[in-house]
């Protein structure tokens, strides 16, 4: 780090003793200089790995693989005129998974000398055969020839790790500055950068070497209003990406407009963040005195943004495989889409819904070479005009659906967790035919539209859901008529998805992220990007969620 | 070399001060060994274990500041890790909301928070007591997925004003739900300790296999306003949320629903049904915590919310210096007085009601009111005239604590649960507000 990093800034406060409760920001607060230094070398992590997947098969493990994981993290905190926090964190060690007696095992380290993989892999052997005396089902995994050595990295222009930490408190600190200039009473930013180096070697003759990207700028904007108490927030309309720090140069190519009338703007591999700010200032305001919903029936217009949210609850977790079969009872839950349901071809959605699942899409948060089991990745449907036709999965689960392949959707959070099925990009297909967003509030006679996630929740088996957005307007007869408040949408999954009548085309297609989908337990993160069009669901119930204590 | 002793500990933080040439170091030592096992579809599907110590140091030049961590402790890191910190609080702007470190502090008695039965735990009892779990709920043609994870530890502090502390834990979870084969029906335990010596995985596995059995053939209810007992399970997140949001610099600023119309906040004000009284104590016997805070401020016996008025706001040491406000920092665990009545007895006095086993997915809706959206789980049944009459189908709720505990009917016997001590709540018009089809 230089002095040049903390020149000019005014007013700041690094350094507090803890870190916010991001999951996966795990590590050792380190010098942001140690973020831009090269890991081990390729040749000692194969030689390193070696030894863990020897250990392990001298001990009696029929199947091993070695993760050994650089993961870099760095969050810069401000409120108002002052940064609360900056933090660089390292960790650096490697997970060891095994098969022995037909069962799972296993374990790691932040040894990383071939003793010390080698003591780890034999833990793990161990309790496999300790587990192995209650097991009832044998672990069977899908057949996978070895890559060899390969390499994959993400494309991205800037490693956001080299940028000047000064720049990036400059960025947030003007940000804020806008807020308050503009009348806002508080305002807080934030941008996480991280870095995943990972390198994945198994028993089947894998050695691959993958460089990982990702980037997450936020703030929310408070405007108050003292005399009647009254307090409303207005989030970001950013999304987290599998970019580098060109996300935060805007281009306006990028920029998308909601329909006239709503003054919002959404945004597809860039982010002006200046200018978000400045809406969301606007509109915080406005949410002070904007019209308290009537509740009841009405057509709703969702923008990417929210919308994403909604697929990741409503068609991404109930369609994973893990869920479906009953691992996840105990926390996550369980899924009504079961493969007897399955089975009776009852549609998920109206024919016009088609849903991808992938972890190829260029700037996705999902997007890897090869997944944590050393699967090459792919993409694959998973509801084709409107009907379930596929799950996601990895290896140990593809012969309880009768396929012999996984999808490539193993992923641990980090290398001292063991890796297990998540979530791979999910995304809704845009329309075929040309429509942009005026043109489909056009048709509306009585609707809502909703820009931004808000509030969020939905049963174990993924039935019941409730959402609420960061902004709300009022469209009456075609048009937008002013701004709305205490709106949420409850629907039932399948009732909503047939509900579905119509999908913007290409050109309003973006991505939506999650950048802390948890899952398992103990508990891990993942992040994971969904891709829409502007949608229209016809005849949804809207509940109006103001309170007097 | 998880678990070290107040003396090994200080060693290491004295070795890590001596190294200093900041105005002032503090350094804090945080050590735990934990393992743990899961099973679903009544087999063990994942296990895993972890032991680690990590050292932080503060370094500070006058109100510049740096932070540095490391989990290495031979002499040449140790001098590392507070070099590392002291090049990063060089570097730093200074802070417009410093504090100096506390000097020598008063804690209170160190409760009996570490048992060594908890963290003398090894994989094969984690191993027995899941396969033992599995084998009931197999015997009785049922599916159970549990999760059991157990931890010891210990935390360290010491800083160059003098500022020493030290004190070890030990802690269990249990979780277990257990489903019929048909999946109509669903039912759960949950349990957690300091000593193992309390845990009874039968007895839990028990509860959840009979509300899973009882909870098949579920009816539909018309959603609306109900009186509920909620099980403790069901209280627990509810009221967590609401004790995570008595900040007071929050409720100064004017966005917290203890923020009152035309500045200040509501300390003082009657908000709550009498009844209601909350209160944390790190030297409660069920629910032993730590006796200072993260940054050494001490954790005294605090009441929050006393016969339904708001007593006190915890706070930042720097936003109490700033607002002349008490100087409390946020608690680990909280305490809710209750009666003598089981859950079960607040059945028998109930005419008509549901009775709620836990809540589900539980996301703030409105901060400006607490209004919390989520759904019922695992176990949901109408009650008429004392007894359980038949299973209803889950419900969703948008409801704010505060509101419930205007409606309170009764509070039962308070449980530990997650670090607190919870009663199970008989509350009036709990707002249902849609019906769910999930088991």
């Amino acid at each position: 780090m230089k002095r040049r990093d903390f020149v000019g800034l005014s007013g700041l406060a690094a350094g507090a003793l803890f870190i916010p409760t991001i999951p996966g920001f795990a590590g050792n607060l380190v010098d942001p200089a140690r973020l831009l230094e090269p890991g081990v070398d390729v040749a000692i992590k194969k030689r390193l790995a070696d030894a863990g997947l020897n250990a392990a098969k001298a001990a009696g493990a029929t199947y091993a693989d070695v993760r050994i994981g650089r993961y870099l993290n760095q969050g810069v905190f401000t409120r108002e005129k002052q940064v609360q926090n900056i933090a660089s964190t390292e960790s650096y060690g490697v997970g060891i998974r095994v098969i022995a007696n037909g069962t799972w095992g296993f374990a790691a380290t932040n040894s990383v000398t071939e003793a010390g993989i080698a003591k780890a892999a034999q833990l793990a052997v161990q309790i496999a055969k300790a587990n192995s005396k209650v097991q009832k089902e044998q672990v069977k995994l899908a057949p996978l020839k070895g890559h060899g050595e390969v390499a994959w990295k993400a494309p991205i222009q800037q490693n956001a790790f080299e940028v000047p930490i000064k720049d990036k408190v400059d960025l947030l600190l003007s940000v804020n500055a806008k807020a308050l200039d503009l009348g806002a009473s508080f305002v807080n930013s934030v941008l996480f950068q991280v870095n995943e180096q990972k390198y994945f070697a198994s028993t089947d003759g894998s050695y691959i070497d993958q460089d990982i990207h990702r980037i997450y700028p936020t703030f929310g904007v408070t405007a108050i209003d003292r005399a009647s108490g009254k307090f409303r927030t207005r989030q970001s309309l950013s999304s987290p990406m599998g970019l580098g720090y060109e996300y935060l140069s805007p281009k306006a190519a990028d920029k998308i407009a909601g329909p006239a009338g709503s003054d919002v703007v959404g945004y597809k591999n860039s982010y002006d963040m200046l200018e978000d700010v400045a809406s969301a200032t606007k509109q915080v305001k406005q949410k002070l005195t904007a019209k308290s919903v009537t509740p009841g029936k009405y057509d709703l217009v969702l923008d990417p943004h929210h919308l994403g949210l909604t697929i990741h609850e409503s068609v991404g977790h109930p369609l994973e495989l893990d869920r479906v079969l009953g691992y996840e009872a105990n926390y996550a839950g369980t899924s009504f889409a079961t493969l007897e349901w399955k089975a009776k071809n009852i549609p998920y959605g109206s024919k016009i819904v088609n849903i991808v699942a992938d972890k190829l899409q260029p700037g996705s948060l999902g997007a890897v070479g090869y997944d944590d089991e050393g699967v090459k990745t792919k993409q694959w449907d998973l509801i084709k005009e409107g009907t379930l036709v596929d799950y996601q999965k990895i290896r140990d689960q593809a012969h309880m659906v009768g396929q012999n392949e996984s999808d490539g959707c193993c992923y641990s959070q980090s290398w001292q967790d063991v890796q297990f099925q998540r979530m791979p990009n999910v995304s809704l297909q845009p329309g075929k035919a040309k429509l942009s967003v005026d043109e489909m509030v056009k048709n509306v006679d009585k609707g809502i539209y909703i820009a931004g996630n808000g509030s969020f929740s939905i049963d174990q088996q993924r039935y019941n859901f409730q959402f609420g957005g960061q902004v709300f307007y009022a469209i009456e007869k075609g048009q937008i008529t002013g701004m709305l408040e205490d709106v949420a949408y409850q629907a039932n999954t399948q009732e909503f998805w047939n509900s579905c009548a119509a999908v913007c085309d290409a050109s309003d297609y973006r991505l939506f992220g999650a950048f802390n989908d948890g899952k398992g337990q103990p508990s891990q993160s993942s992040a994971v990007s969904h891709g829409s069009a502007t949608t229209r669901f016809n005849g949804v119930n809207v509940i109006n969620t103001a309170r007097k204590i | 070399m998880a678990i070290l002793s107040q003396t090994e500990a200080q060693d290491i933080l004295k070795k890590v001060l001596s190294f200093s040439t900041a105005d002032e170091c503090e350094a804090t030592l945080n050590g735990s060994i934990s393992g743990n096992v899961r099973s679903a579809r009544n087999t063990i599907s994942t296990a895993g274990t972890a032991d680690n110590v990590s050292l932080g140091v503060q370094s500070r030049f006058g109100k510049r500041s740096g932070v540095a961590t490391c989990n290495e402790f031979d002499e040449a890191s140790l001098r590392r890790c507070v070099q590392r910190a002291e090049e990063i609080a060089k570097l730093a702007p200074e802070s417009p909301e410093y504090v100096p470190f506390l000097g020598p502090q008063k804690y209170l008695a160190s409760p009996v928070a570490f048992a060594q039965r908890t963290a003398d735990i090894t994989p094969d009892y984690r191993a027995q007591q899941i396969g033992a779990s599995m084998a009931l709920c197999e015997a009785r043609k049922l599916s159970s997925a549990a999760f059991f994870n157990d931890s010891a530890g210990f935390v360290a502090k010491r800083n160059s004003k003098g500022l020493e502390a030290y004190q070890r834990l030990t802690n269990l979870d249990f979780t277990i739900t257990v489903r019929t084969a048909d999946g109509l029906g669903s039912g759960y335990a949950i349990a957690n300790y300091t000593d193992l010596a309390k845990f009874d995985a039968a007895r839990l596995t028990r509860v959840a296999a009979d509300k899973a059995a009882s909870s098949v053939k579920a009816k539909a209810l018309e959603p609306g306003k109900y009186t509920v007992i909620l099980e403790p399970a069901a209280a627990v997140d509810l009221l967590s949320n609401m004790m995570r949001s008595m900040d007071a610099r929050n409720a100064d600023e004017g966005r917290s629903f203890l923020s009152k119309k035309g500045g200040g906040n509501r300390k003082g004000d009657k908000l709550f049904d009498e009844r209601v009284t909350i209160y944390s104590d790190p030297t409660n016997a069920e629910v032993p915590d730590l006796t200072f805070a993260g940054d050494g401020r001490p954790q005294q016996k605090t009441t929050w919310i006393d016969k339904g008025v708001v007593k006190n706001l915890y706070t930042s040491q720097f936003w109490a210096q700033k607002a002349g406000i008490p100087d409390l920092p946020p608690p680990g665990g909280w305490i809710m007085e209750g009666g003598s009545q089981s859950t079960a007895d607040l059945i028998k006095g109930t005419a008509k009601g549901i009775l709620v086993t836990r809540l589900w997915y539980i996301r703030a809706v409105d901060p400006q009111t607490l209004l919390y959206t989520g759904l019922t789980r695992d176990g949901t049944f109408y009650i008429e005239n004392g007894q359980i009459k038949f299973p209803v189908k889950n419900f969703r709720f948008n409801e704010s604590p505060v509101i419930m505990l205007n409606n309170l009917e009764a509070v039962g016997k308070p449980v530990r649960l997650g670090g607190n001590l919870v009663p199970p709540l008989k509350i009036r018009d709990f707002t249902f507000t849609s019906l769910s089809d999930a088991v």
